[in-house]
């Protein structure tokens, strides 16, 4: 009888279970349809709504393969800086004990609580035609708002903790003895760094390279104010993308978006191998090896 | 020997001042001393005229949106965020994987993209707006469309934040007080909500300050209409467009001690998060 009893419980327990798990799912892929998946599908769907030829013929536009050489250009130059940046902040911070080490911690993520907006207008106020330096560049004949350096520099501000956030938690993880064993038997400091550290370090650089690149790429709030909007001059992808949207060229400005979205894709791709890779490392230090 | 340099302990690896001088020097160029350029243009002004700039009707009616909609985008994102979260930690499906790599989109995907493509999929043509409009509910240009932008954006905050605590609950204690005969809801409540409380505010932390700051994904949707739809950083920006450099300091500065207050709080919610951690073992 309690036997017959305690089953039935359980058995409704579980029929409970099973309609929770089923609504559960339900409205988490719901959600995630709605939120993400139905504008990112948009994308592709309004690039080639009017066939591959005009998608093609969308990118060749003279302005747009500007905004495309002006993206590369300034990420070939942002990127491997704030890798330097990066690389030197993690060593200096996970190898070295010093006073302040916490407040340079939270002075580099600050980038990332700053409005991409301040991060524009910082460089306006600075170098602007009423900005600090803003008469002596005059006087010299430098233009850095509303041309190039501006957007190099907003793009600089934006990407700076990318790289130093993904690698000093993995610095700081890896100790020091491997590097102090080298350089006490004799290495110098460059064959240390790229025979002892590089080595362990470089899926976690490479996933931090990636997603600064990213954010270089496809920075707009930042680069809109500094740019100064210039066609074909001081346009870069995402800025073309509004330039296009704004005309009602949805075609036009859809095809650089989708560019922009398969950079994004490749990015989210190379994190999962790169977290793939790092378990796999985890699981192999922290297996027991059988005594020989 | 550690009294030597007084600030650094002795090592033997080298390079010290080399990585240190320069990350410094960098990060005093390119962050430290632009924001202080702000700081200081804005604290130029007399107190009075400051005052008068950052609490104009406009700039009031920006702040309303601004926080109203990230306030909301939060708590939504709180909500469906734990229930992603639950689904990708407790639940094996079909495609579980793929579900959790889209998670990051957000991270990765350009702002100005999502915002076109919602403006887009949203608009009174689009292929959502189309079909919401007979139900006589309009997203786009109008405070729902910028609610919705910083939904999206925010979505990766609470489910990162949340998925570890919730794989880090004790299923002893979950079968202990099933066995003294709790109930579904009253596990959930007395076990598995306390456990993961603070990482859930952390999560709708981190969602709120960075909607606040948003830009890209929300002026394509929003309409931009002074005083109904207007978001503080656009303010920002238009300002800057009419070479009102003070206005936009101005206003800039009241965004940059938002966000300094927003980094606190995070700091603080988190060393609760891990003092309770350590509490536990």
């Amino acid at each position: 009888m309690a036997g017959s009893a305690q089953s039935s419980v359980r058995e409704r327990n579980d029929i409970a279970s099973r309609v929770l798990r089923t609504a559960l799912i339900g409205v988490s892929l719901l959600f995630l349809a709605l939120i993400l998946l139905v504008p990112v599908a948009s994308v592709l769907g309004y690039a080639f709504s009017r066939g591959l030829s005009a998608y093609v013929q969308a990118l060749r536009e003279p302005d747009t393969f500007a905004a495309i050489r002006l993206t590369l250009v300034t990420a070939a130059i942002v990127v491997p800086v704030n890798t330097i940046f990066g690389v030197s902040a993690a060593w200096a911070i996970a190898k070295f004990d010093f006073r302040g080490k916490q407040i340079l911690i939270t002075l580099i993520d600050l980038p990332f609580s700053v409005s991409p907006v301040i991060a524009g207008l910082v460089f306006v106020l600075l170098f602007g035609a009423q900005g600090w330096f803003g008469p002596w560049l005059r006087e010299n004949d430098v233009q850095i708002v509303f041309a190039f350096p501006g957007i190099v520099l907003a793009t600089l501000l934006v990407t700076f903790p990318y790289v130093a956030r993904e690698l000093i938690p993995i610095m700081q993880l890896q100790g020091r003895e491997a590097e102090e064993a080298a350089v006490s038997l004799g290495a110098g400091g460059w064959t240390t760094f790229f025979r002892v550290t590089l080595p362990s370090i470089r899926w976690g650089l490479l996933y931090g390279v990636i997603l600064c690149n990213a954010r270089a790429m496809g920075e707009f709030g930042a680069v809109a104010v500094v740019s100064g909007h210039i066609r074909g001059l001081t346009n870069t992808m995402p800025l073309q993308a509004q330039v296009l949207y704004d005309e009602y060229d949805l075609v036009g400005a859809f095809a650089v978006a989708s560019v922009l979205m398969l950079l994004a894709l490749v990015t989210l791709i190379v994190k999962s191998i790169v977290e793939a890779f790092g378990a796999r490392r985890r699981r192999a230090v922290l297996t027991p090896r059988q005594p020989a | 020997m550690a009294a030597a340099r007084g600030w650094v302990s002795p090592s033997v690896l080298p390079g010290f001042g080399l990585t240190l001088g320069f990350a410094g020097m960098f990060l005093a160029a390119i962050v430290l001393v632009p924001l202080a350029a702000l700081v200081m243009k804005g604290a130029s002004l007399p107190l009075a005229e400051f005052w008068r700039i950052a609490t104009e009707p406009r700039a009031l009616a920006s702040y309303r949106l601004t926080f109203g909609a990230s306030l909301i985008a939060a708590g939504v994102n709180t909500v469906f965020g734990f229930i992603v979260a639950w689904t990708l930690v407790r639940y094996r499906f079909p495609g579980r994987r793929i579900v959790d790599a889209l998670i990051d989109l957000p991270f990765a995907l350009p702002t100005a993209v999502s915002g076109i493509a919602l403006a887009t999929v949203f608009g009174p043509q689009g292929w959502i707006g189309s079909w919401l409009l007979p139900l006589g509910v309009k997203v786009a240009y109008t405070w729902l469309g910028v609610v919705i932008a910083l939904t999206l954006i925010g979505v990766p905050f609470v489910v990162r934040s949340v998925q570890p605590a919730l794989e880090e609950v004790d299923a002893s204690l979950e079968d202990a007080a099933e066995s003294l005969g709790a109930g579904r809801w009253m596990i959930f409540r007395r076990v598995i909500l306390p456990t993961v409380l603070p990482s859930l505010a952390t999560g709708f932390t981190l969602a709120l300050a960075r909607s606040v700051g948003e830009y890209g994904s929300v002026i394509f949707i929003a309409g931009n209409l002074p005083m109904r739809t207007e978001i503080t950083p656009l303010l920002i920006v238009i300002k800057l467009e009419q070479y009102d450099y003070v206005g936009a300091a101005a206003i800039g500065l009241v965004m940059l001690c938002v966000s300094f207050l927003m980094l606190f709080t995070i700091n603080a919610i988190n060393g609760w998060r891990l003092r309770r951690v350590a509490g536990r073992r």
